[in-house]
């Protein structure tokens, strides 16, 4: 008796209490989100091919770009990792034998899909062409679009992410096993804590804003638009205020997963432990002092310029210090190469990059001519879709045979991370030249030197599509047709493989007594 | 280099036409290089322990506790790291403030420009009150300094040759000096989202030799300077009936005004810069001069941008000398 054959009704899944369905429910949904909004990037890359703006409208190219900021920002990467592994795994890392509010989980899931139902009303009911920043005063006074619908969307959806994180924190002060102390929780629990103190602090600030971004649009009451009286720039702190924190909230679950993954195929003990946990915490606290150095050009003061660049490049060395600590992490270890692995080493090259080109455009100079173009939107690509996404896929191959007591084809999970790690360096290395060269983003059209590094980014997305299908293919056809996967089929270590494939409903027959720290590879599980 | 008529370029190196351009660069390339060797050298890491290291090699792996934590070795790349953060951070701010925040030019030569954007045009007002849209001719050497706002929405101002970029703001000034070190035409993009045309929201910066220039002022229609234009506006739209020399009605005086601070009924001064003079004519209640009584109407929606620039020429041209103020 598992969790996934402990009923088979409909309604024993859409009522669920258990944080194991209830991650499936989300698995589900943002995977339809992240084919939602990857088929909106396909049609951006489609029209970018050729300079002229020939194969959609101007309007439906401004919704597209829009659709896909959107969906991908709110109803893929946020909830991405924390949602599906973090609600499946936090109990059982923790030895619990389900989160601390298991309804509040499942209401926080219904509160996603309401918001999500939403915005797609908005994308049907004609469209939002604002691009997933809203500035004002063009999204209040100006765009035709339904301005007001994906707000809404995106403002109920904020509250399952603040019902996720409170959940989370909860559960991690007050459900961990006997002897399990904080320093010898895995990092991936660390990660996900500190995610959902952001959450929880941050989001309530996008929520503020957004109903005063609607009650300028519905009532014409002047907060942002200047010609009421309002600060336009007003709006970009507010929004950045959250919306910087949220790249943490995206960028902190994939450093614990790929912490755990790197660890469990060097098959070593992760190096520096509590400098990995403390620089986990120290991004999300300098995380919220950096808002500003999305608004060097934005027409605030120089000097506020000057003092959001020096943080934003402090941010940078507890970033550093983890890509140093996985190195070493491998140094005298036994490394494996399986899909996992692939991808979380993929994570490292391509954070890697990003985060150096987030130093880049830190830099006050160099933004100025950076800001806004295709410099920007390659480096946080590189940072979201190289590094979130891949260590997403990185912890959805590491415990699909925990979550789904099957295995998936090994050679095929391969190629896939091979294929996405081509396809996305072809998508995205051009863009940092076109930006350089002065390429503004959210161009239907564009001058006509700029084709070929064009033509370069839209056959790379090409291969990404194919390397992200790819794995939707074999993963569902693995839970028919996958061979049965034992309790820890990678010789893990850490709570959740000392439970059986898939894991019994209520977890732990009896909970669990940690005496060991995280991560005890050199000793026989 | 760039060549404009070749459509299949890798763009490597994009044209550098301004006087600030060449040190951008300079910073631009030195920190590709310092991050091209950290990459090679995480990439060169990455394939050694990977080989080395890979399960099943019989490369030795005699165990120890600094395999597991090591201060020392924190502390030792930590620093470098942030050594080499903060060397760059000061060199991109100082270019920065340098940049955008630049000093009166030597020869006190700066060419003053008017910019309002609009969706989904740019147009430009000459100090000779020469009129253009979407293309701005200047001259190569002289520094011009813009004074930009927006009719609408949140526009930018983008010149990617030159390396600067600024927004522009309705019902707000914001400013931007360069210097063009080349001869030629350079593209001008709109680089914040302005709606349906923003990417038909471009232009060009046209730069040319000196004499060439002078030519090209002498052929074009000047209807009046700007300072000319706002004398007949400030009559015309009844400023002067409170604010001119015979008014018997009690204004504050504008002769002498342009850049002096000015004490405020709530308290606290503010500098009378063209700011000021802008939000003085549209929200005139939000600045009121200590020892006068808030009675002068609002002229919002009345008087267009392109009017509020030439209306703020003239009280500026009020002042004899020209402060170094937006």
């Amino acid at each position: 008796m598992n969790y996934l054959n402990a009923g088979y009704g409909l309604k024993s899944w859409l009522l669920t209490l258990d944080h194991k369905r209830v991650a499936w429910l989300y698995f589900i949904s943002i995977t339809g989100f992240f084919f939602l909004g990857g088929a909106a990037a396909t049609l951006v890359r489609l029209e970018l091919i050729t300079p002229a703006g020939d194969l959609l409208s101007s309007d439906a190219y401004n919704q597209m770009f829009s659709l896909h900021g959107i969906v991908m920002v709110w109803f893929f990467l946020i909830p991405s990792i924390p949602a599906t592994m973090g609600n499946f795994l936090l109990p059982l890392m923790l030895g619990a034998r389900d989160m601390a509010f298991p309804r509040l989980n499942l209401m926080s899931w219904y509160v996603f899909i309401l918001g999500g139902l939403f915005t797609l009303t908005a994308v049907i009911a004609g469209g939002i062409d604002t691009g997933w920043t809203f500035y004002t005063p063009y999204s209040t006074m100006f765009s035709n679009g339904a301005v007001l619908a994906a707000a809404t969307g995106v403002f109920i959806v904020g509250f399952s992410s603040i019902l996720t994180g409170i959940n989370f924190i909860v559960t991690t002060h007050k459900m961990r096993a006997p002897g399990l102390t904080w320093f010898r929780l895995p990092l991936f629990v660390w990660a996900q804590y500190a995610t959902s103190l952001i959450m929880v602090l941050a989001t309530p600030v996008l929520s503020i804003t957004l109903v005063l971004l609607g009650v300028e649009r519905a009532f014409g009451i002047g907060i942002f638009d200047p010609a009421l009286g309002g600060d336009p720039i007003l709006f970009e702190h507010l929004f950045w205020f959250y919306s910087h924190p949220a790249v943490y909230i995206m960028l902190l679950p994939a450093m614990g997963v790929v912490s755990e993954v790197i660890a469990c195929f060097a098959h070593k003990r992760i190096f520096g432990y509590k400098v990995m946990a403390f620089s986990i915490l120290a991004i999300a606290l300098f995380g919220f002092l950096v808002w500003g150095h999305h608004m060097f050009v934005s027409g605030q003061s120089i000097y506020a310029g000057v003092a959001f660049s020096l943080l934003s490049f402090l941010v940078s060395v507890p970033s550093a210090l983890k890509i140093f600590n996985w190195l070493a992490t491998l140094y005298k270890g036994h490394i494996r190469f399986d899909a996992p692995m692939l991808f979380a080493l993929s994570f490292i090259g391509l954070f890697l990059i990003g985060g150096l080109t987030g130093v880049f455009v830190a830099t006050l100079a160099l933004d100025i001519q950076m800001h806004d173009t295709y410099f920007v939107v390659a480096h946080f690509h590189y940072i979201m879709v190289g590094g979130m996404v891949s260590a997403y896929m990185a912890g959805l191959h590491f415990w699909w045979p925990k979550i789904t007591g099957r295995l998936y084809p090994e050679i095929w999970a391969r190629v896939s991370a091979i294929i996405v790690f081509a396809g996305f360096n072809l998508t995205f290395f051009p863009q940092f030249i076109l930006g350089w060269a002065g390429m503004p983003r959210r161009y239907h059209a564009y001058a006509e030197e700029f084709q070929l590094l064009n033509v370069f980014s839209s056959a790379g997305a090409g291969m990404l599509a194919v390397g992200y299908l790819l794995p939707l293919l074999y993963l569902i056809w693995s839970l028919r047709y996958g061979a049965r996967a034992s309790g820890n089929p990678w010789d893990a270590r850490g709570l959740e493989w000392t439970v059986a494939s898939p894991p019994p409903k209520e977890n732990f027959a009896t909970v669990p007594r940690v005496d060991s720290e995280a991560y005890a590879y050199d000793t026989p599980q | 280099m760039a060549d404009a008529d070749d459509k299949w370029q890798l763009l490597l190196f994009p044209e550098s036409a301004s006087s600030v351009s060449g040190q951008v660069d300079t910073l631009f390339w030195a920190m590709v290089v310092a991050c091209g060797l950290v990459v090679a050298l995480v990439f060169t890491v990455l394939l050694v322990f990977g080989i080395r290291y890979r399960r099943g090699s019989p490369a030795s792996r005699r165990g120890s506790p600094l395999l597991y934590h090591n201060r020392w070795l924190e502390i030792g790349w930590s620093i470098p790291v942030l050594a080499a953060f903060l060397f760059f951070f000061a060199w991109g701010a100082l270019l920065y403030v340098e940049i955008l925040d630049p000093p009166t030019p030597e020869d006190g030569d700066a060419r003053r420009v008017n910019v309002i954007g609009k969706q989904w045009m740019w147009k430009f007002q000459h100090p000779e009150g020469i009129r253009e849209i979407n293309t701005l001719h200047v001259a190569v050497g002289q520094t011009v300094r813009l004074r930009m706002t927006s009719q609408d929405v949140i526009h930018s101002f983008f010149v990617p040759a030159f390396r600067i970029k600024q927004d522009v703001l309705p019902q707000t000034y914001t400013r931007l000096q360069f210097t063009p070190t080349k001869v030629g035409r350079f593209d001008l993009y709109c680089a914040e989202y302005c709606g349906l045309s923003h990417s038909g929201m471009v232009g060009e910066v046209v730069v040319m030799p000196p004499s060439e220039f002078q030519d090209w002022l002498a052929r074009r229609d000047r209807p009046g300077t700007p300072q000319q234009d706002g004398e007949r506006l400030f009559r015309q739209y009844g400023c002067s009936g409170c604010h001119g020399e015979a008014s018997s009605v009690r204004a504050p005086d504008l002769a002498g005004l342009y850049g002096k601070p000015v004490p405020l009924k709530s308290g606290g001064t503010v500098t009378a810069d063209a700011q000021y003079l802008r939000d003085s004519i549209i929200f005139p209640s939000k600045h009121v001069v200590a020892g006068y009584r808030p009675i002068m109407p609002s002229f919002k929606d009345q008087i267009s941008e392109e009017d509020l620039l030439k209306l703020t020429a003239y009280i500026q041209s009020l002042t004899p000398e020209e402060p170094d103020a937006p």
